[in-house]
């Protein structure tokens, strides 16, 4: 029996499902729930319209967190892919910061901005900021130098040499490391929910939690999480094929 | 001399490599498409054989199906009586380029088919092949530090160095300068002379071909027939400016139906 | 433009040391002139530095998280790049399992605190479970690539001397996605070093996590803070620093030629 190749994949997660369900069945008495409970709870959340509420909470911190990061970091790591010497100067540094997790930055952050939105926000710029300065930087290496030099040699002013030569020669990997980056700032609002404030997916999670053992909740959000993630991955991919971005691969 | 008919077997010879009645067809977009048709051969064992015809052709996919890489759809393909059935280290494919493994040096490389020869004999053997392409002094440089040239020279001497009944070649020069062409071509020659091997080798260079063959199979465009088979019967080393040359290499131009002049 | 003339090779350390002390100088400055009692200046994270260095805590921190990233990260290796290769071998496989993979990835691993708490209680194993979690996904999608991205002449070479399908695995196939896969585990162990700082923030009660969040819950000891902030980023360079030394082995040199 031949299984279409679509419905592959599908048959494959609903055998997992069963799988999963069975086992939870057999342990009666445990915390964690099955597919079925879990259905149930997201069931739940939409019934007191808290899915909502929360999907939009998280959105809204990674709209301003990875927006501002990346208004900030990417003329920035432009200019310093740009100019060597700025490179040699800020690389170490950028690295430094780099491997420091942004959970690790919440004393400060609540410090600063107290215990809130604000703080959440800034979590995720953090988290965004040092690998965005790194991909524009990286960007900036990868023209072609036949690219600059044609530039140069027709004469084109340095504003005109950005936007016709620099911008769009930058773009595709731009956008490569846009949609990598989104995806770390959604991992990081989810953990930052978790610890510092009282409402998105993140809170959701560890709320459930504490407030009575809601596991079906707890793994309800998790799915949730992952498909918006997902969702997110996919819409920026989108982003990436449309047509005038493409250039990059027609010249080989 | 020159062959008249698209079949020519001279008795008793042509027994290293019989193809017969090949065809192959494959599908692409739904559509059936005829790469290969009634390609018939006899490769007598040392000779050396080239293969030309307009681009696109199918001279790789012939070579491709001969080496066994490539399932045939009729027709029969056996070497010494044995039918080809898929890659076998007996029958050596060198390819125009990227074929040598980026991660090894030319040591490694040469020896990569010897790893079931005991040590003393491997290494005896893969001194032997440097030596005949002439690469001593390279064996522990890394093909990323090695000419396009060098690099071929390793693909031939790895190809060697199992010992095949048969080495294909697939426009092994041509992603080198026309300098460099030259050179190889001769490097190509002299390890033939020394060793004896049945070559079968595809190339779209007609002057390549005059240079190098016994015999020039001449195939149509696509689906690619054998339009002739042409012996070439002049002696090595090769004048290029002979008048035999140049009558050899102005009938395969015209064979392929190309102009002597512009 | 500066930007034509070669930089030569001194002006690297040079800018640094000039771009660093600019930034020392602005954080000096503004704590100096906020007149803030609590935000530390460089003077006194140096001194928190030195003080965590004497105290021994440190160490012991250092090597538990340390431990629990070579555990997760170790973990995740040893499973992920056989099972990264054997997706980007069997791409029919991959096409199935695949959407399972794409769904739980964008899962924060701290999401997974709960779920993993109930598996392996409070304390290390959840921990490097969830490192674990972070480190497994990008070391199987660079499998994935790098076993897809083999090219076919160097399979077909390994064919026609006669290779069965393990030896060509183990003698074209893995060598040849090498330097793909060390780019994978390179990200991966940058994001477990990532993870488990985050997971000693909630978790558990040791490592350089646990110390960012102890020094202020308890004291409000921000100049303890900053130093354990910057010894993780220390850390964390170092690690990835010696880990980019490892594409410079001849043996995968050949694959990182035209890398930035």
């Amino acid at each position: 029996m031949k299984i279409p190749v679509r419905l592959r994949p599908v048959i494959f997660i609903a055998a997992l499902l069963v799988i999963w369900q069975i086992a939870i069945d057999r342990n009666p008495g445990q915390l964690l729930p099955g597919p079925i409970g879990v259905a149930g709870g997201i069931v739940d959340l939409l019934r007191h319209g808290l899915l909502f509420k929360y999907v939009v909470a998280s959105l809204f911190r990674v709209t301003w967190g990875f927006g501002s990061a990346a208004l900030l970091a990417i003329p920035l790591g432009l200019s310093l892919g740009w100019y060597r010497r700025g490179e040699m100067a800020f690389y170490p540094l950028i690295q430094l910061f780099r491997p420091i997790s942004p959970l690790a930055w919440i004393p400060i952050a609540i410090l600063w901005f107290g215990v809130g939105d604000l703080a959440a926000i800034f979590l995720i710029f953090v988290g965004c900021f040092f690998p965005l300065l790194l991909v524009a930087m990286s960007a900036v290496h990868g023209i072609p130098a036949v690219y600059i030099n044609a530039g140069r040699n027709f004469g084109l002013s340095p504003r005109a040499f950005v936007s016709r030569v620099l911008y769009p020669a930058v773009v595709p990997q731009l956008l490569i490391g846009l949609r990598i980056t989104l995806g770390i700032a959604w991992l990081v609002v989810v953990a930052a929910e978790m610890i510092s404030v009282n409402s998105g997916l993140g809170f959701l999670i560890v709320d459930a939690r504490n407030a009575g053992n809601r596991y079906d909740l707890v793994v309800g959000g998790m799915v949730i999480i992952g498909a918006i993630g997902l969702l997110l991955d996919l819409g920026m991919r989108s982003l990436e094929q449309v047509k005038s971005f493409h250039w990059s691969s027609s010249e080989g | 001399m020159s062959s008249t008919g698209a079949i020519v077997t001279e008795p008793g010879a042509g027994q290293k490599l019989r193809v017969e009645h090949l065809g192959m067809v494959y599908e692409r977009d739904g559509e059936t498409v005829a790469a290969l048709e009634d390609i018939n051969l006899n490769v007598s064992e040392g000779e050396f054989i080239c293969i030309v015809g307009p681009s696109g052709c199918g001279k790789s996919t012939l070579l491709n199906v001969l080496a066994g890489f490539l399932p045939s759809t009729s027709g029969s393909v056996t070497i010494d009586g044995e039918a080809v059935s898929g890659p076998d280290p007996r029958r050596i494919l060198v390819f125009q380029e990227r074929g040598v493994f980026p991660w090894l040096t030319v040591e490694g490389n040469i020896g990569f088919g010897l790893s079931k020869l005991p040590r003393t004999q491997r290494e005896e053997r893969i001194a032997h092949y440097v030596q005949a392409v002439r690469l001593e002094g390279f064996e522990h440089t890394y093909p990323s530090d090695l000419s396009g040239g060098m690099k071929q020279r390793v693909q031939v001497a790895r190809a060697l160095a199992v010992n095949p009944d048969i080495l294909y070649l697939d426009e092994p020069f041509g992603a080198l300068d026309s300098i460099t062409r030259v050179i190889m071509r001769s490097e190509l020659l002299r390890i033939w002379q020394s060793e004896r091997r049945t070559i079968i080798f595809v190339t779209h260079d007609i002057d390549e071909a005059v240079q190098l063959a016994d015999r020039v199979v001449v195939l149509s465009s696509r689906p690619a027939r054998i339009e002739n088979i042409l012996t070439i019967d002049i002696p090595h080393p090769r004048n290029f400016s002979s008048p035999r040359y140049l009558e050899l290499r102005d009938e395969l131009l015209k064979q392929i139906g190309l102009a002597y002049e512009i | 433009m500066n930007s034509m003339t070669k930089p030569r090779a001194w002006e690297s350390f040079f800018w640094t040391v000039v771009a660093a002390g600019l930034l020392l100088a602005l954080w000096h400055y503004s704590v100096a002139w906020t007149g803030t009692k609590v935000f530390p200046s460089p003077l006194s994270v140096e001194k928190a530095v030195a003080e965590l260095i004497n105290r021994h805590v440190l160490w012991a921190d250092i090597g538990d998280s340390l431990r629990r990233v070579a555990l997760g990260f170790g973990a995740a290796v040893f499973v992920g790049i056989p099972f990264g290769l054997w997706l980007g071998w069997k791409p029919a496989v991959n096409q199935v399992i695949n959407p399972v993979l794409q769904i739980l990835r964008p899962i924060s691993p701290i999401a997974w605190i709960p779920v993993a708490i109930i598996f392996f209680g409070v304390g290390d194993r959840a921990a490097i479970f969830l490192i674990f979690l972070g480190s497994f996904f990008p070391i199987v999608v660079a499998c994935v690539v790098g076993v897809s991205s083999v090219s076919p002449v160097l399979l077909s070479a390994g064919r026609n001397f006669g290779l069965s399908t393990p030896k060509l695995l183990m003698r074209v196939i893995f060598p040849a996605a090498l330097p793909q896969i060390l780019v994978g585990v390179r990200i991966a162990l940058g994001i477990a070093w990532l993870v488990v700082v985050a997971a000693e923030m909630i978790a558990v009660d040791s490592g350089l996590g646990y110390l960012v969040i102890d020094s202020r819950n308890s004291g409000k000891r921000y100049d303890l803070v900053v130093a354990a902030m910057l010894i993780i980023g220390i850390i964390g360079l170092v690690l990835d620093f010696s880990f980019r030394r490892l594409g410079t082995i001849k043996s995968v040199r050949w694959g990182f030629r035209d890398a930035a």
